[in-house]
């Protein structure tokens, strides 16, 4: 058997943290495009495109993330789809990171209170220069907060991953696990690496919610 | 000669008849002051003049354009009614001159010298030009609502309607706002003001309107309206105010 010393689980430790930091970003950057073609697309007007993207957000937001990538990996085998563990975690966490920023979105422009779309409509404004001038600045500033602090769940998401095999921290120590049998040593390390990819996160968070305080915009 | 012409207005919120047949009628120039309960319709009644509310019967003509139920372009609206809120609404993330200036620029297509020039002298008639780059957050609220009549001010409305501004200010703050309000009323500005403050209606409107249950229940000049209400209800109204 082979002997690891603390650095070894370490080194390798690090090694599919960087997976985990890729899979983050891949699901964090597509949710956002995707939830934003989805916010606009909700605002433009059409009812069956408001109701079906209201559908899409319940769906993902009333199943576990778990299966969600069940569906995404061994639901696409099923209909003949050979995906990699890579693209089913990717496609799967795009989607859900999607349907959450797009609702947390659409709180956002609904935060702007109403006074401001009357106050632009008696000024002569229409529905989309009050939009640009007045509404999505504001929205924008107040979706900051919220949208960094959801980036912390999309990266302990990630740790679902494991189960359809992709190897990133949580599969690299679980697998650790097994070749050492010291798994409070493995798994607080690995909880370590979490915290130290979250935490800053969330205090930039914090730190944005407060200068929007600051700022008198709430 | 008629600036503002009201027929027979109706506007119902479900079952709920609010205004139940409005005529009004004000000259320009004039300074109308509308009095009355909460729920007696009154700022309905100026809501649907800019048409923030569609009213459901009736006519209103402003300037010679009549507002039908199908809502009227905003631009087109605001070349002849202006509006101040309660809440003032000012857009927070825009500094005063920025209030000021993003209607003009971008409803109207001025340059941005020729609508810095004009903000810049309707800050001055309400004395906020010396707050030009500050942000509404680090304004009172009776500055606040005073860069909200220069905002209104700036796209040169033939009328500004005035939705109980000075409701939400601290009594110490009002004072300002009604001098504000007053020369404008002295300068020829029509005014069309629901308001609470029934010292400023005696004082300076033309004339006062009292709203009851969805009608112009008494109206006149407020010399002889406050001091000899005719009716019942208008005289409860008045003991219960003062």
């Amino acid at each position: 058997m082979i002997e690891f010393t603390l650095w070894d689980i370490v080194r390798n430790l690090l090694l599919a943290a960087r997976w985990t930091i890729v899979l983050s970003l891949i699901a964090f950057v597509g949710g956002a495009s995707l939830g934003l073609l989805f916010t606009v697309l909700r605002l433009s007007g059409n009812r069956l495109l408001k109701v079906m993207i209201g559908v899409y957000v319940d769906v993902f937001q009333g199943t576990p993330l778990l299966m969600q990538l069940f569906l995404a990996y061994f639901g696409a085998a099923a209909l003949g789809f050979n995906v990699s563990a890579w693209a089913a975690a990717s496609v799967a966490l795009t989607l859900f990171t999607s349907a959450f920023l797009c609702d947390i979105w659409r709180g956002c422009l609904e935060a702007v209170p109403r006074g401001q779309w009357h106050a632009s409509r008696v000024l002569g404004m229409d529905y989309l220069q009050t939009m640009r001038h007045v509404i999505l600045p504001q929205a924008l500033r107040l979706s900051v907060p919220p949208t960094v602090g959801f980036s912390v769940q999309v990266v302990k998401g990630t740790a679902l991953a494991s189960v359809i095999g992709f190897v990133e921290l949580t599969k690299a120590g679980t697998m650790l696990n097994n070749a050492t049998f010291a798994p409070f040593t493995i798994f607080a390390l690995v909880a370590l690496i979490y915290f130290a990819l979250c935490y800053p996160l969330s205090r930039y968070s914090r730190y944005l919610e407060r200068r929007l305080y600051d700022a008198g915009m709430r | 000669m008629t600036l503002v012409c009201v027929k027979d207005l109706h506007k119902s919120f479900g079952d709920l008849e609010v205004l139940k047949g409005v005529d009004l009628d004000v000259a320009p120039g004039e300074v109308v002051a509308i009095i009355g309960r909460s729920g007696s319709g009154k700022s309905t009644l100026l809501r649907c003049l800019n048409q923030l509310e569609q009213h459901d019967g009736g006519n209103i003509e402003i300037a010679g354009q009549r507002l039908d139920a199908e809502a009227m372009a905003p631009s087109e609206l605001s070349r002849n009614v202006g509006m101040v809120f309660q809440s003032f609404n000012l857009f927070p993330h825009k500094t005063v001159g920025e209030n000021v200036m993003l209607a003009p620029v971008v409803v109207r297509g001025v340059n941005k010298q020729e609508a810095s020039r004009v903000a810049r002298e309707v800050l001055d008639k309400v004395g906020m030009l010396e707050k030009f780059d500050a942000y509404p957050a680090q304004l009172s609220g009776g500055q606040q609502q005073r860069v909200a009549i220069a905002r209104a001010l700036a796209m040169k409305p033939k009328v500004l309607l005035c939705d109980e501004v000075t409701s939400a200010l601290d009594p110490e703050l009002v004072g300002e706002v009604l001098l504000v309000l007053e020369a404008l009323a002295e300068e020829g500005m029509t005014l069309i003001l629901v308001t609470h403050e029934m010292k400023f209606a005696h004082d300076v409107a033309d004339r006062v309107v009292f709203m009851h249950h969805g009608r112009i229940h008494e109206q006149g000049d407020p010399k002889t309206l406050f001091n000899h209400p005719r009716t019942p209800e208008l005289r409860q109204f008045i003991s219960a105010v003062r």
